[in-house]
């Protein structure tokens, strides 16, 4: 009798610390959710913006002790990571088993357009601020209306395109490049989009379009739309296109020897496996986003990247991620504790330090970013922007 | 003269891509909807013997090829053979195979995202101007286009001038029979789905000297595959060949002459026209 309710003692002490262990070790911790794709078409995107940018973010935070709260401790970070197969209902279920079942503290916004969309609701929902990065749509007044949990911070589609006309009439005004623009689009949302809103600037402007195609997505073979844009001779080549078919084009215009002054490609232009793979023949090509080169702070932050995930960032969406990520941080040690509604309130308000400069967000939106970039010597510089300081000079491209 | 030429390097490499499936398909009656992965793997060794080696990539054909082949041995000889032993009927082993092979891409997926990360890889090899009557074009797809015509005509005379390639015809005309005349179905159908698997890692391998590739790219060479095979008729090399060839003159003409963005509505309306007309495929024998 005395030995079982020894026995039965012994066990009640060491389930009633391993419990309260339990309970002590996650208040000790800050869960937050990720989820975006591993698997699927986006899932290259992501591998290189998005989950390295998480990879360094976290353990930079847990390397210093974790966030810090309003009473002085400080919380460590624990990400809860969910593949959604670059299907927007897989992010959803997602994003709500976040919520609901794992219940975490902040969740990570999603990778793509469409995802993010599709996801906005259940963030909205559920309280949780949703920095979005790689979004870029016409509709952000709209959802920031809608949703008082969404925020944007690369732009919308309209000044995008907007922004390479204004570079390419700059060229034509400095009497570097003609009037004809040829211009090509994958039959996507976004190159479809983009399309639609640069015809419509290049018309405003004055340019003439010689040549306007848009192709599938999963396309293998381009040399048919960079032969017909080279026979329409064109001063200027713009192609809304996804990382395969930028690598595709820029391939084929290198071997058809397409000499423009004025080369644009859309996403894969600012990777670093683009200079890797074409080496100095794509000095003055130009693409989305850039970065101002001679900030230190992006420096270290590229410095740190390579060193904690050994993978290179590159030099449109990575550093606007990582400055998202930042924002969340800030937020949280401002508030100083997992209040999301004050969160969420202190990101309208308040202004953060992060890689990418100062940023304020003015009705839910990051007003001044980077637009167009050029291969400058080896290094991907801004050249045109929303309003930001340090745009270098856009060079014409001479031969390959 | 240009869209021509285009249009049979654009052939050409279709018809690499839907080989190895012709084979899987037309002998071991196996809808592998996962040869789009092996493709890539080879893709993805042909990578790494070029970025880390630093050695042409066909060298990688070395160790590739029967790796391939050795993996698809395996995968027909435990995961596959069960199905065709159990199917009651051709219908039923199509289904099965389908399925099973649909869960075994998921995997493939998985394994190449745990291996080689989910980034997308390229590379620039030969990826110099080859001029073909005055018109550049790139070598690496030059190459590529002789390899794959290489490699199908040597496995078409192979088909039909050596026993065991007489055996391999004989099953896919009709396992049963086949049989009956003391052909070891079960070994020939192992070794014709190895062997395409083996072709799909090649081709692989060729595609990558002038495609962006990464771990989710499979499904879109599965489906181009899918059609090709169907189009030119179960079973026969010479159908998969001659469909690659015009689909990829159709596309290529249309990309051409008429808008880019037709190529896969008029690829997707041949097929349609085909199956109309001749559902048993170009060169398909009636079914068995």
């Amino acid at each position: 009798m005395k030995r079982r309710s020894d026995l039965s003692l012994a066990v009640a002490l060491a389930v009633g610390c391993l419990l309260s262990n339990g309970a002590l070790h996650a208040q000790d911790v800050i869960k937050i959710g990720a989820v975006a794709p591993k698997t699927g078409p986006l899932a290259a995107a992501a591998a290189t913006t998005q989950w390295p940018n998480i990879q360094l973010w976290a353990t930079q935070v847990n390397e210093r002790g974790g966030l810090k709260m309003k009473d002085g401790s400080r919380r460590k970070i624990v990400i809860i990571e969910y593949d959604d197969r670059t299907n927007p209902q897989e992010t959803i279920k997602a994003v709500q088993r976040l919520a609901t079942q794992d219940k975490v503290d902040f969740i990570i916004s999603p990778l793509g357009t469409g995802l993010n969309l599709a996801a906005a609701p259940v963030f909205a929902q559920y309280g949780y601020p949703q920095i979005a990065v790689s979004s870029i749509t016409d509709k952000i007044d709209e959802l920031t209306q809608r949703y008082p949990t969404i925020f944007f911070t690369l732009g919308s589609t309209s000044a995008f395109a907007r922004s390479v006309v204004e570079v390419l009439s700059k060229m034509r005004g400095e009497g570097k490049i003609g009037n004809k623009v040829a211009m090509v689009n994958v039959a996507d949302a976004f190159g479809i989009e983009l399309a639609e809103a640069a015809r419509g600037a290049l018309k405003k402007a004055g340019f003439e379009i010689v040549y306007d195609k848009s192709y599938p997505p999963t396309t293998i073979d381009l040399s048919p739309i960079v032969k017909g844009a080279k026979a329409a001779n064109p001063d200027a080549f713009v192609a809304w296109s996804y990382p395969p078919d930028t690598f595709a084009i820029t391939e084929q215009a290198r071997i058809e020897k397409f000499s423009v002054k004025a080369y644009y490609t859309g996403v894969g232009t600012q990777f670093p496996a683009y200079v890797s793979k074409f080496g100095p023949s794509i000095e003055g090509n130009l693409g989305p986003g850039g970065i101002d080169s001679s900030s230190a702070e992006l420096q270290a932050y590229y410095a740190a990247h390579m060193k904690v995930t050994g993978k290179p960032a590159d030099f449109w969406g990575s550093p606007v991620t990582y400055a998202a990520l930042q924002v969340l941080e800030q937020a949280i040690e401002g508030v100083g504790s997992t209040d999301r509604k004050a969160v969420t309130e202190y990101i309208k308000n308040n202004t953060f330090k992060t890689v990418m400069g100062a940023w304020k967000f003015k009705d839910q939106q990051i007003v001044h970013y980077w637009t167009v970039g050029q291969w400058q010597n080896g290094r991907y510089v801004g050249v045109a922007s929303t309003g930001l300081p340090g745009a270098k000079p856009v060079i014409p491209k001479t031969g390959w | 003269m240009e869209i021509l030429i285009v249009g049979i390097l654009l052939g050409a490499n279709y018809s690499l891509i839907a080989m190895g499936l012709t084979l899987q398909y037309g002998v071991a009656r196996i809808m592998n909807l996962a040869s789009g992965e092996i493709l890539v793997a080879g893709g993805f060794g042909a990578f790494w013997v070029f970025t880390a080696l630093k050695l042409s990539p066909f060298v990688s054909l070395v160790f590739v090829v029967p790796a391939a082949f050795l993996l698809n041995w395996l995968i027909y000889r435990h995961l596959l053979a069960p199905l065709v032993r159990r199917a009651k009927s051709r219908g039923h082993l199509e289904v099965d195979s389908i399925l099973a092979t649909f869960g075994m891409s998921f995997a493939f997926v998985g394994i190449m995202l745990l291996t080689f990360g989910g980034d997308f890889f390229s590379y620039s090899y030969l990826a110099t101007a080859f001029d073909i009557f005055g018109s550049p074009f790139g070598l690496n797809r030059v190459v590529a286009c002789l390899v794959s015509l290489a490699v199908c005509g040597s496995l078409y005379f192979w088909l039909n001038n050596t026993r065991t390639g007489m055996a391999l015809r004989a099953v896919s005309v009709d396992p049963v029979a086949a049989g009956l005349v003391a052909i070891d179905v079960p070994k020939l159908s192992a070794l014709s789905f190895a062997l395409g698997g083996a072709v799909t890692a090649a081709g692989g391998m060729l595609l990558s000297t002038f495609l962006t590739l990464d771990a989710s790219s499979g499904v879109v060479f599965t489906m181009k595959a899918l059609v090709i095979v169907i189009m030119g008729g179960v079973g026969d090399i010479r159908g998969a060949i001659v469909a690659a060839m015009i689909l990829g003159l159709a596309e290529t003409v249309v990309a051409s002459l008429a808008d880019p963005g037709l190529t896969l509505a008029a690829a997707y309306l041949l097929f349609v026209l085909v199956l109309l007309f001749r559902p048993q495929g170009l060169f398909g024998g009636s079914q068995s």
